[in-house]
């Protein structure tokens, strides 16, 4: 299988398509549910009204990091494999919002092991408000030969 | 200038700061092994088209079989909800990121959220894979008061090992533990 996307298609400032989420009730539990998340604040309504303060249910932040993955691989394809990604929480998701993501590349670079990385910056948005930034850094094949799956031990070092 | 609220925890949660900063919990092995069927309701969940999740030629070429996704980190940590012999002892309650609830319960801040993550990935999690955890606190910051309440911010940062000793991850968790503001 070949890279849809490889390390000189990429440069600083490149922006990637972006993804509008409608997030419904069933987007949030469903989100609990696959991280096995069982925490109230995101399945229970009345409790997360009444014991955290919160508006509603809302996403939990693993799922928001599987949302972020899938943006981002969406964009390399499979041959991307994600080396790090940092988050922070700037207002809770509930259902009912649509969460628009955008990204752009911020850095791109080959370390001393060959492998090609590339800094991205997200914002994942409700109604234009920031609720989650996000900056991540993905290996992609340097060229059309390359694997970053394939990189173990000192070959990977995010 | 701080709150009488602010001063008050601050006055009863400041000698718990040194005594548990640092502090190693080993929560040993997850309850749970890797496995397809949980990968799948992931990707579910997440509308994640990724062939490498779907399809099995293209993971065995591109990874050497099914990995899980990177981001499905914490589902191999948490704990089931019911099992008949609770490795913690009967009647304990069951709680995922545990050293996290120690926390609360030691600093009586009864609510909590994540409010910043950063992961690290390492070695790919695969299916028969069981991944154990060490959750480290490694700050425990200032009280404040935010739109929430007032409490106090700590990080706590969890190694995540497969069954061969490989670290599959680092995870740094910074959370906000509150007492709700009266309205």
């Amino acid at each position: 299988m070949n890279p849809s996307l490889t390390f000189e298609k990429v440069s600083f400032g490149d922006a990637l398509p972006a993804l509008e989420l409608n997030v419904t009730a069933r987007t949030v539990i469903m989100g609990a549910s696959s991280s096995r998340d069982w925490q109230p604040q995101h399945h229970d309504h009345a409790w997360a009204t009444t014991r955290a303060g919160t508006k509603d249910i809302f996403l939990n932040t693993p799922n928001q990091a599987g949302f972020i993955e899938r943006y981002l691989t969406d964009w390399t394809g499979p041959h991307g494999r994600l080396g790090r990604m940092k988050f922070r929480m700037r207002r809770p998701v509930y259902p009912g919002e649509t969460l628009v993501f955008s990204g752009t590349v911020r850095n791109t670079a080959v370390d001393e092991q060959g492998c090609a990385w590339v800094d991205v910056d997200i914002e994942l948005t409700v109604g234009g408000e920031v609720a989650t930034e996000v900056s991540a850094r993905l290996a992609i094949p340097k060229d059309a030969d390359d694997n970053p799956w394939r990189r173990a031990h000192d070959d990977w070092r995010p | 200038m701080s709150t009488d609220l602010e001063e008050k925890i601050s006055a009863r949660t400041a000698p718990l700061v040194a005594e548990w900063t640092g502090k190693v919990l080993d929560a040993g092995p997850g309850d749970v092994a890797c496995e397809r069927g949980y990968i799948v309701h992931w990707v579910e969940s997440t509308e994640n088209a990724n062939p490498l999740y779907w399809d099995e030629l293209v993971a065995r070429e591109l990874t050497g079989g099914w990995v899980a996704p990177p981001s499905m980190l914490s589902v191999w940590m948490r704990p089931l909800m019911f099992k008949p012999n609770n490795r913690h002892g009967a009647g304990e309650q069951i709680r995922p990121l545990e050293m996290h609830f120690r926390l609360k319960d030691a600093f009586e801040l009864p609510e909590g959220i994540v409010t910043a993550n950063e992961i690290v990935f390492g070695v790919p999690v695969r299916p028969g894979d069981v991944i154990s955890t060490k959750q480290t606190v490694a700050e425990i910051g200032d009280v404040r008061t935010n739109r929430l309440g007032t409490g106090r911010p700590w990080t706590i940062d969890v190694t995540y090992t497969n069954q061969r000793g490989e670290v599959v991850a680092v995870e740094s968790y910074r959370m906000f533990c509150y007492v709700r503001t009266a309205k």
